[in-house]
């Protein structure tokens, strides 16, 4: 005896928020049911273990069903075949393409490629996260990734209209996207103290400043690849370590500022030079395509570690770029006024944003 | 008359890929209609072609239109090979042809394929142009109204009802045609697709010719079912009731019409004439009508005497495996022998017939009896009353009233609820099945023997109405169960009088009122009545009688019962007879008194059979077949009883009939009607108190009992005030000390156990506290679960108690499929069976938990046994919420202060409605300029969609009051876009209704509801768009990827619905009523990784506008109850 065939189709389709989630984390319909049970609903209910299978089968087929509408969202809302209300297609979405910061963190600059799949049972291992869940966000990933990198405009505002993504989503999917596409190293050792947001800030701040979109509006890739003739501008900034006068008079003009308003005051100055040749080798490396790549992890090495060992608070960090920053322009000889600000400006917040344990 | 049938084909989306290579289709499209096709240009390379073709011209016969659909179908080009099919769409332009239904298809229909389910969607507009108005109703049946609702539409009113219409046309099923061995599956499945349209048009059409030779206009209850026989063929038939049915005018303007037009001449019209009837009816006196009210008197009349001499005999004698007395509401009570037919098929037919008073009733002598009583009847109708008012004239004319009626060949109405008024009492279920063994059909052109059977069994019906002292039968439907060559054909209904007031021409109103009165002499019920005729009559014109009692005063004489019963004064009226229980197959009276709340009961039961051929077979089925139905009726009696109550509604037995056994579904709701008796409890007696221990077993069973009756009480509210008892003993002599349950409990203790068990004993149904069996019954009473908090379940359409309906539904559709073990006992099959019904019920409590509180109404189970061990059980219902505190009062009477105001209101939401109907996702070639006008101010406005030109032909009626808010409609056509923006600046008044269709933005799909019942919470229907009947084929060969069984038929399902939602929207409507799932007949093959479903569905497509948004209350709420209005999911 045995319950050969089981469904339950509603002019509204139902779905239950509870066990979508379950769905989605990638447990069996058996792990779900348990979950289920340890819940409590069904006492709530007065449904037996029996009911609940029987729910979650047919919540799992239809959102199974529902999955190829998922990614294409704008046809969840033209299609006919299930009648869902608008809110709820906003849910089905959002979860959808929801990630767990943990996996992201291992996937985040990588390539999105078959090969890289293949190791995300590995990743599943290490992050505890099922390997259907997995491969339920590189896959968002990847196709994220594919559409938007062929189309023209602003990035986010993409992600935003073609998978109908709240802002903040929007935001760190274009990150996502953007990592990926520049390949920054974000694995190493140095590096596993940060968390996907700090990544996901800063890369709203190289989008937002050193994209071609910074500039101009109407080329493609514009958000996804950094502005070249910026890159090749910021060889120039080298003059500030290699021209001796210019590196005393801009140490002598930063350490006057800060005299007194900083507990780690002697530190900056013996470090200054050190510091600013790390920042400025940084920016005139940026050409090349492989140091793209290490720019976290130089940013790490050359500065947040020398600061950090130094015991620099972050309202030290404020303060000696911001000096450090501004003291440039008052420099005779240093002429590239607009390329330093746009640099800095970015390095600034992202070192901020990275400064922490 | 011919007409002219155009179509475009605007464009597709979302189509599949056709080819590989490109990922692209090069689609075009062919347009067939009758014998003629039409193509579109090939659109190359896309998976959204815009043809936006020509209009295709079909002229055609307006008979064709009718029988024909217009065929759709979705290609791929190909250059070096056959072009590829994507999938058809089949339209059905019945609605088309009806000057007041929908008068334009446009909109987004699935492309739908055998094979592959839905491939993308095609964009179309269709319309039809009748030549020569003033005449098109003449010559064909177009024009004539379908409706699914079995009661009278809401926004018509009935001026009359003619009565039953039926008709079947057969044909060779194509599946099981020589070239279906040749052709492909999907060939296959659209020629059986296509034939079922074709089919269903030619029976719609030869109904509606009845109709109009009925001089009605429309059919309410038409109820069309399909017999898949197999080889012998493919039976379409229907039932109906045609009516005349006037619009009422939603303008007030029109409300009021002159009052002296003569209503003779009303009803010889032709259905264009009706509207003018509207008014005349209150202000007539001449005699004509005050003869007419009068007239309904003589059907009061109670049966003669004869009837009943002529069968009692019958009934003692017969050797029955009769148990009790059958309950006098209840039809199905078996004759426990199969009676033989009559001479037509005397040898391969058995007819199994039934009817509660008399249960041994042959075919043979019911009918001369009957045809006997008639005369009498009237007779003394007359007479009794004529005594009264005397005037030969009148006397004569209310002859002909009753005569109108009996002359009808079967005066049946498959109307479950009806005007108030028309329902005078009701007598009881009555029912009847006949086993038939199937044959080739030779002609398909005279399908005689199909006929022959159907006739056999309604005239049974009728015999049975009319020994129940009842000249109608109401509540009636018909159905079949196939198993190979056998064939059980079933019908029931209850016997009812009816008040002649809309079988007459331009009956009066107020006159009917007063007619009405008297007619309660002959008050229903379903067991003895007492007093003499001659007082109870001159009561009558006196007395008022409540109208929430009448119905149950017995019809039949109380002398001259032809079944034991009890019965007791009205508990409302205390004047006339009521029985002490009630079981019918309509829906609960609207103005019935009933105290507390009801609940679904449902009998099940299994038997096993062994495997035979032919007429053994069948022979074995006849045999089985009275068994079943008394061991369910006896279920449903103590369910009844357990449940403390007395009354059942919407009574539905299905019987199902497979190789190895036989399936029983009784459903019913049950109610606690004020007018009858308190119901006794029940009492478990055992058979030899021997020991201590066995007595200690049986007083525990009874506490049980008493326990679960009492909770159950609570739980359903029913505490009727005490009342002090008028017993009429029962001429029946006390029943023997045997029976070991007996219902009983204070007053009706001694009558209700007539329980005749005297005589054969073994067969009858006696639960002996020693016998397992009956231990077994006593458990499974107990053990039926109650509905958890907050929920209640029903299977009529309304559920006694509950009026604050919220607009949030939920109709869904439930089919499970379960496998069972060989060589099971009946207890064990019993068990299994029940239980899968039970768990099924608890799923759905489960799944619908988010609508607390909320009632399942109409739950409408399915049971059927698609092969050997399988049991299949499908389920179709609606989840109401309701707001337990808050009463609608106050939205009613404000509702009535602005009336005029909610009208013009009206009129504006009708707009939007269609407007969001419209496509918005695609630009809609259409669009006026003037739509657009007001676009430049909502900044983020995409371009509105509006289908201005088709919107107005649509809504033909309104186009004043849109020319005239011209400004509105504009309005409208912005909102319906996916616009998020909200500053514009709106004027007062206008905010509301905008706001509330913001609710519907973002989506660019019309939210179109679905619902079994004839209506909306919360909402009023103003526009019935026409019917919608719609067959569908499914198969699979690669069953495990799409996900099994339930994979494949959880996306058919869907599917069918996606399909029923666009048509509807394609129409301008908003949602369907009265939808069913007729048939739902699912095949598997497991081994070969196939499958195959057949589904089809009916229902009416309308526009409904939400009252909330009529009223001019608090605007939040209303938005609040929009935006839930499509809710009912799950959290």
């Amino acid at each position: 005896m045995s319950v050969e065939l089981d469904v339950f189709v509603g002019n509204t389709t139902i779905m239950d928020k509870e066990v979508y989630q379950l769905w989605l984390n990638g447990y069996t319909v058996n792990d779900a049911v348990k979950v289920r049970i340890e819940g409590g609903v069904m006492e709530e209910c007065e449904a037996s273990a029996e009911v609940l299978l029987s729910d979650t089968m047919d919540q799992y087929r239809t959102f199974q069903m529902c999955e190829r509408l998922l990614h294409h969202p704008a046809k969840l809302a033209n299609q006919l075949l299930f009648q869902i209300p608008p809110d709820r297609q906003a849910m089905l979405i959002e979860r959808y393409y929801a990630f767990d910061d943990s996996f992201v963190r291992e996937v985040l600059g990588k390539k999105l490629s078959k090969g890289t799949k293949k190791d995300l049972d590995d990743v599943s291992t290490k992050t505890g996260i099922t390997l259907k869940s997995c491969r339920r966000q590189f896959d968002n990933f990847k196709r994220v990734f594919k559409v938007v990198e062929e189309l023209k405009g602003p990035l986010v505002e993409n992600i935003r209209q073609h998978f109908l993504l709240p802002d903040q989503l929007a935001r760190d999917y274009a990150a996502i996207v953007f990592f990926a596409n520049n390949r920054f190293e974000t694995g190493k050792k140095k590096l596993q103290y940060l968390t996907f947001q700090d990544f996901a800030f800063c890369a709203g701040q190289l989008i937002n400043n050193w994209t071609l979109g910074a500039v101009d509006n109407m080329t493609e890739d514009m958000d996804v690849d950094l502005d070249k003739e910026f890159l090749q501008d910021l060889k120039d900034l080298k003059i500030l370590i290699t021209d001796k006068d210019l590196l005393d008079q801009h140490k002598s003009l930063v350490c006057t500022a800060l005299r007194g308003k900083t507990n780690v005051f002697n530190e900056m100055e013996a470090n200054f030079k050190n510091l600013s040749r790390g920042l400025v080798n940084i920016a005139a490396k940026l050409i090349n395509a492989k140091d793209v790549r290490d720019f976290f992890i130089d940013l790490v090495e050359k500065f947040i570690e020398p600061c950090r060992s130094d015991k620099w608070t972050s309202i030290d960090m404020n303060l000696y770029l911001t000096h450090y920053t501004n003291s440039a322009h008052i420099l005779d000889t240093f002429k590239h006024h607009a390329v330093w600000t746009r640099y800095m400006g970015v390095i600034k917040s992202c070192i901020l944003k990275m400064y922490h344990d | 008359m011919p007409g002219k049938l155009k179509a475009k084909i605007v464009a597709g989306r979302h189509l599949p890929v056709m080819d590989r290579a490109s990922d692209l289709t090069d689609a075009f499209v062919e347009v067939k209609f009758g014998n003629t096709t039409f193509k579109t240009d090939v659109y190359p390379k896309s998976l959204n072609p815009q043809w936006n073709s020509e209009w295709f011209k079909f002229e055609v016969d307006d008979e064709d239109l009718q029988d024909e659909p217009l065929q759709i179908t979705v290609l791929d080009h190909d250059t070096y090979s056959a072009n590829d099919a994507i999938g058809k769409v089949y339209i059905d332009i019945d609605p088309l042809l009806c000057s007041e239904a929908a008068t334009v298809i446009s909109g987004w229909l699935p492309i739908y394929d055998t094979i592959h389910g839905i491939r993308g969607e095609i964009n179309v507009l269709v319309k039809v142009d009748l030549f020569n108005d003033l005449n098109r109703f003449r010559q064909s049946s177009c024009g004539v109204k379908f409706f699914c609702t079995t009661s009278i539409p809401r926004c018509y009113r009935a001026v009359m009802v003619h009565g039953f219409v039926e008709e079947l046309v057969v044909n060779e099923d194509p599946e099981y045609q020589w070239i279906d061995r040749i052709r492909t599956p999907r060939a296959s499945n659209e020629a059986r697709q296509r034939l079922i349209f074709l089919m269903s048009g030619e029976l719609q059409r030869k109904i509606g010719l009845k109709v109009l030779e009925m001089g009605g206009n429309a059919v309410v209850g038409y109820l069309q079912c399909f017999d898949l026989e197999g080889e012998t063929g493919l039976v379409v038939r229907a039932i109906g009731t045609a009516c005349t049915l006037e619009k009422i005018s939603t303008l007030p303007a029109t409300a009021t019409h002159p009052s002296n037009s003569s209503p003779s001449k009303d009803m010889k019209d032709s259905p264009q004439a009706a509207p003018s009837t509207l008014g005349c009816r209150s202000t007539h006196s001449s005699p004509v009508h005050s003869a007419s009210s009068r007239l309904s008197q003589g059907f009061s009349v109670s049966v003669p005497t004869l009837l009943f001499a002529g069968m009692k005999p019958r009934h003692r004698s017969s050797e029955a495996p009769r148990a009790r007395q059958c309950r006098p509401g209840f039809g199905e009570e078996a004759p426990g022998v199969p009676l033989s037919s009559g001479p037509p098929t005397p040898l391969r037919a058995q007819t199994f017939s039934s009817f509660s008073p008399s249960k041994s009733y042959s075919r043979q002598s019911s009918s001369s009896d009957t045809e006997l009583s008639l005369t009498p009847k009237t007779g003394m109708g007359s007479g009794g009353s004529a005594g009264k008012e005397a005037g030969p004239l009148k006397a004569l004319l209310r002859q002909q009233t009753q005569s109108a009626l009996e002359q009808r060949e079967y005066p049946f109405f498959t109307l479950t609820a009806f005007p108030p008024g028309f329902l005078l009492h009701v007598g009881g279920v009555v029912s009847a099945r006949s086993v038939k063994l199937l044959d080739r059909i030779h002609n398909p052109d005279e399908p005689e023997t199909r006929d022959a059977w159907w006739e056999e069994i309604r005239q049974e019906i009728k015999s049975h109405a009319k020994a129940l002292g009842c000249h109608a039968v109401v509540g009636y439907s018909e159905s079949t169960s196939i198993c190979e060559e056998v064939c059980i054909l079933s019908a029931s209904g209850t016997a009812a009088i009816l008040s002649s007031r809309f079988m007459q021409d331009g009956s009066l109103d107020t006159e009917h009122r007063l007619s009405r009165q008297p007619l309660c002499v002959f008050s229903t019920g379903s067991e003895r009545v007492e007093g003499d005729m001659g007082s109870s009559a001159s009561l009558g014109f006196e007395e008022v009688v409540p109208p929430g009692c009448g119905f149950c005063h017995i019809p039949y004489d109380e002398l001259n019962i032809p079944f034991p019963a009890q019965l007791t004064y009205c508990y409302c009226c205390r004047r006339y007879k009521v029985p002490d229980v009630l079981f019918t197959t309509i829906d609960l009276p609207t103005e019935a008194n009933v105290t507390g709340k009801g609940c679904l009961i449902q009998a099940r039961l299994c038997r096993t059979k062994k495997k035979a051929q032919g007429e053994g077979n069948a022979t074995a089925i006849s045999n089985l077949l009275p068994f079943l139905e008394y061991e369910l009726h006896t279920q449903l009696m103590n369910k009844l009883k357990l449940r403390g109550m007395n009354a059942l509604f919407g009574l539905r037995i299905q019987i199902s009939v497979g190789e190895t056994m036989l399936l029983g579904l009784a459903s019913a709701t049950g109610v606690y009607l004020t007018a009858l008796p308190s119901p006794g409890g029940i009492q478990v007696a055992g058979k030899t108190p021997s020991d201590i221990t066995y007595e200690q077993h049986i007083s525990n069973m009874q506490k049980k009992i008493n326990d679960t009756i009492s909770k159950n009480k609570e739980l359903h509210e029913i505490n009727p005030p005490e009342v002090v008892e008028e017993i009429i003993g029962s001429p029946i002599p006390e029943p023997r000390q045997r029976s070991r349950l007996f219902r009983s409990h204070s007053e009706s203790s001694d009558e209700v156990s007539e329980l005749d068990l005297s005589h054969g004993k073994k067969d009858a149904f006696v639960l002996e506290i020693d016998d397992t069996d009956a231990v077994e019954d006593i458990h499974a009473l107990l053990t039926d679960s109650p509905t958890p908090a907050g929920f209640y379940s029903c299977n009529t359409e309304i559920m006694p108690g509950i009026q604050n309906w919220t607009s949030a539904i939920q109709m869904f559709t439930s089919v499970r499929v379960f496998r069972l073990n060989a060589n099971l006992t009946n207890q064990g099959l019993n068990k299994i069976f029940s239980d899968l019904c039970e768990n099924l019920l608890k799923s759905l409590y489960f799944k619908l938990r988010s609508m607390v509180p909320c009632c399942l109404c109409h739950l409408n189970f399915t049971v059927a046994i698609p092969e050997d061990e399988l049991i299949q059980v499908a389920v179709t219902a609606v989840a109401m919420s309701f707001d337990k505190e808050q009463s609608l009062e106050n939205g009613k009477q404000s509702g009535e202060k602005t009336l005029i105001k909610a009208i013009t209101e009206n009129d504006e939401q009708l707009q939007f409605n269609l407007e969001l109907n419209a496509e918005t996702s695609s630009p809609n070639p259409l669009s006026s300029p003037k739509g657009l006008s007001e676009v430049g101010s909502h900044p983020s406005a995409r371009a509105p969609s509006v289908d201005y030109s088709s919107f107005a032909d649509r809504c033909s009626s309104w186009i004043e009051q849109l020319k005239l808010k011209a400004h509105t409609i504009r309005r409208g056509s912005v909102k319906t876009t996916s616009s998020l923006e909200k500053a514009s600046p709106l004027p007062e008044g206008r905010s509301r209704s905008l706001r509330s269709n913001r609710s519907y933005s973002g989506s660019s799909v019309a939210v179109v509801k679905m619902t079994p019942l004839s209506f909306i919470p919360g909402a009023k229907i103003i526009k019935y768009l026409g019917i919608i009947n719609m067959f569908f084929i499914r198969e699979t060969t690669s069953l495990r990827e799409e996900g099994g069984v339930s994979g494949f038929l959880h996306t058919f399902i869907a599917e069918v619905f996606a399909m029923v939602r666009a048509h509807v929207a394609a129409l301008g409507g908003n949602a369907v009523v009265s939808y069913s799932m007729k048939e739902c007949v699912f095949m598997e093959n497991p081994n070969k990784n196939q499958a195959q479903c057949l589904i089809n569905v009916s229902g009416d497509a309308v526009i409904f506008i939400q009252e909330s948004e009529l009223e001019s209350t608090s605007v939040q709420t209303q938005s609040a109850t929009t935006h839930t209005s499509n809710g009912g999911e799950g959290t």
